[in-house]
């Protein structure tokens, strides 16, 4: 079991999930997330060695469909969501190269 | 309190013409003015478009059209539940505002049935709560003791049904959300099989462990609602292919023979109002011909320690849609990446921002095998446990809540105290079994006590006649 999370730790984590948090945040977050995980270590009671994992309570395969055309969502319905939208697409901020 | 009416008499006396679908839904309206403000069961309640589903409904009885099993039957939704047109928004504010493109699957059985929808009720939010005090557009009041929660998350529903605001309501549950709630107001709460009921058009939270299901005032429309939103729907790849299960009919057929499971090492912590109804409760059975059976779950008491890890860890992934790019919110940024942790930062409330985080570091490269991996194998006994206990049983029963409703506040400011309240109703989510609660008698301060009754997978015949015959008791 890995040692008790860091404050970087906590300010990577929020970074991958696309989170900012203030300085606050993370501090409240690393002391809440220490708790959790330190709860966690109950079951290291528990001989896990042999166990396979359970992902997924009932056993599925692949489910395939005939290759039919069905109608889809209204495309007008759709985008009247979207904070912003143009000529029939999403509109997103610029993704790279964006200098100040 | 308003005299609850129940689905069954409502779809009869509507389809005979005794009573109108008008006056049911003016009925359930005059309760909304009248208590709405104090209870806050709703995010919209949709008075208009009710008012005209009941006329359109009177108007094909009149002429002699079919109008379905659940004709004029009032429901309340979920708010993660996808209405089209109607907005949906898991009680958060990156989702306020939004109007889904479509009806999920049993969005659209139940009108086709000939329900009519009056609301979308609060949650906490994305349903990450045991209380409904986390919601971001505020709690919900129980509307028995109005200083109580009514449980969580899906509190809204449980407090519509039970303050007469609708017939029956729908609720999700992913760890309780269901039972925990319909036990601390007094009604009947289904969490079908895993894949029994199509999950398509609700919003996911932990998408392997949930599941919609029926409040009800009685077992009798538990059973009908089952009946009507269950089997196979092409659009969810984990429905499972078989058509719902008939309950109705067995309703009637007692105890007699069944065999009923007592954990003899339960997770501790109940209080002895809940453990002595509980005793009733098998005391009931066993008059009734069935047999107690000893059995053992030891690894019941990880269950909420592996389901605080699987939980977050697929919310994570799930919650990663909301980006400020599709829907709801966006707070402006100068580039994608500045916009997405902006809007999620603004958007998302304490409790979900905190799972998230859990669950993004339970994946994380260098942690996932010492926590998402181990939550797994933990899961897995669980199973084991379920399955080697149904071997000399039919179904298990144990509390729903540890307690009774609690006060306002009294777990707000402590998370594990809070996840506490679930340590009954998680293990059936991480096995995808099936269970519902009862509502058996009172506890401390007159307030409902819920039994909860365990089936395996598909065991929902004979979960169903075991809490008929409590009903019948109660």
């Amino acid at each position: 079991m890995p040692e008790s999370i860091s404050r970087e730790t906590v300010a990577k984590v929020a970074r991958l999930a696309r989170l900012h948090l203030n300085d606050e945040e993370v501090d409240r977050m690393t002391s809440q997330l220490a708790g959790m995980l330190e709860h966690f270590r109950d079951v290291d009671a528990l001989d896990l060695s042999n166990v396979e994992p359970l992902n997924q309570p009932i056993p599925l395969s692949n489910v395939m469909r005939e290759d039919v055309e069905v109608p889809s969502l209204d495309r007008d319905e759709v985008l009247a969501n979207a904070p912003a939208a143009q000529d029939g697409r999403f509109r997103v901020p610029p993704i790279i190269g964006f200098e100040e | 309190m308003v005299a609850l009416r129940t689905a069954v008499d409502v779809a009869r006396a509507v389809a005979s013409g005794e009573l109108s679908a008008a006056a049911v839904v003016e009925e359930n309206l005059a309760a909304i003015d009248a208590r709405e403000g104090e209870v806050h069961a709703f995010n919209v309640v949709t008075a208009e478009r009710a008012r005209e589903r009941a006329a359109q409904i009177d108007a094909d009885i009149k002429a002699g059209r079919n109008v379905g099993r659940l004709a004029g039957v009032t429901v309340a939704l979920k708010d993660n539940m996808c209405t089209r047109g109607v907005e949906t928004t898991c009680s958060s504010r990156i989702l306020a505002g939004w109007k889904p493109p479509y009806d999920g699957t049993v969005v659209r059985r139940l009108a086709d049935a000939g329900a009519v929808m009056v609301g979308k009720t609060n949650l906490d939010e994305f349903a990450m709560g045991s209380s409904t005090e986390n919601s971001a557009f505020g709690p919900t009041r129980n509307p028995l003791d109005t200083s109580r929660v009514p449980g969580g998350s899906s509190g809204g529903s449980a407090a519509a049904v039970a303050a007469g605001f609708a017939t029956v309501s729908f609720g999700s549950d992913t760890g309780g959300s269901i039972r925990q709630p319909a036990a601390l107001c007094g009604l009947v709460g289904v969490k079908p099989t895993y894949g029994m009921v199509s999950r398509q058009g609700l919003i996911a939270f932990g998408s392997s462990l949930d599941q919609i299901g029926p409040f009800t005032s009685t077992v009798a429309d538990a059973a009908l609602l089952m009946e009507v939103i269950a089997g196979h729907d092409p659009l969810d790849s984990t429905s499972l292919p078989q058509p719902a299960p008939e309950l109705m009919s067995v309703l009637s057929h007692g105890v007699e023979g069944m065999r009923i499971g007592r954990i003899t090492d339960m997770p501790e912590g109940s209080s002895p109002d809940v453990l002595e109804r509980l005793d009733a409760a098998f005391d009931v059975l066993r008059n009734a011909g069935a047999t107690v059976v000893d059995v053992q779950m030891p690894s019941m008491s990880y269950g909420l320690t592996a389901y605080y890890l699987v939980a977050p860890a697929e919310a994570s992934s799930n919650l990663a849609r909301f980006d400020g790019v599709r829907y709801g919110l966006r707070v402006d940024a100068k580039d994608l990446n500045a916009m997405y942790g902006d809007t999620r930062a603004a958007g998302f409330g304490d409790e979900v921002k905190r799972r998230i985080m859990l669950g993004t570091y339970a994946l994380s490269a260098g942690y996932y095998d010492a926590y998402y991996g181990k939550a797994l194998k933990v899961r897995r006994l669980i199973a084991d446990d379920f399955a080697k206990a149904y071997e000399s049983c039919d179904v298990i029963l144990t509390p729903t809540s540890p307690t009774v409703a609690f006060k306002f506040g009294d777990k707000t400011n402590n998370p594990l105290a809070m996840y506490l309240c679930d340590v009954f109703t998680i293990p059936t989510n991480l096995a995808g079994h099936a269970a519902m609660s009862v509502p058996f008698g009172t506890g401390e301060a007159g307030l409902p006590v819920g039994v909860q009754v365990l089936a395996p997978a598909l065991g929902e015949a004979p979960m169903f006649r075991v809490a008929a015959e409590l009903e019948r008791a109660a």
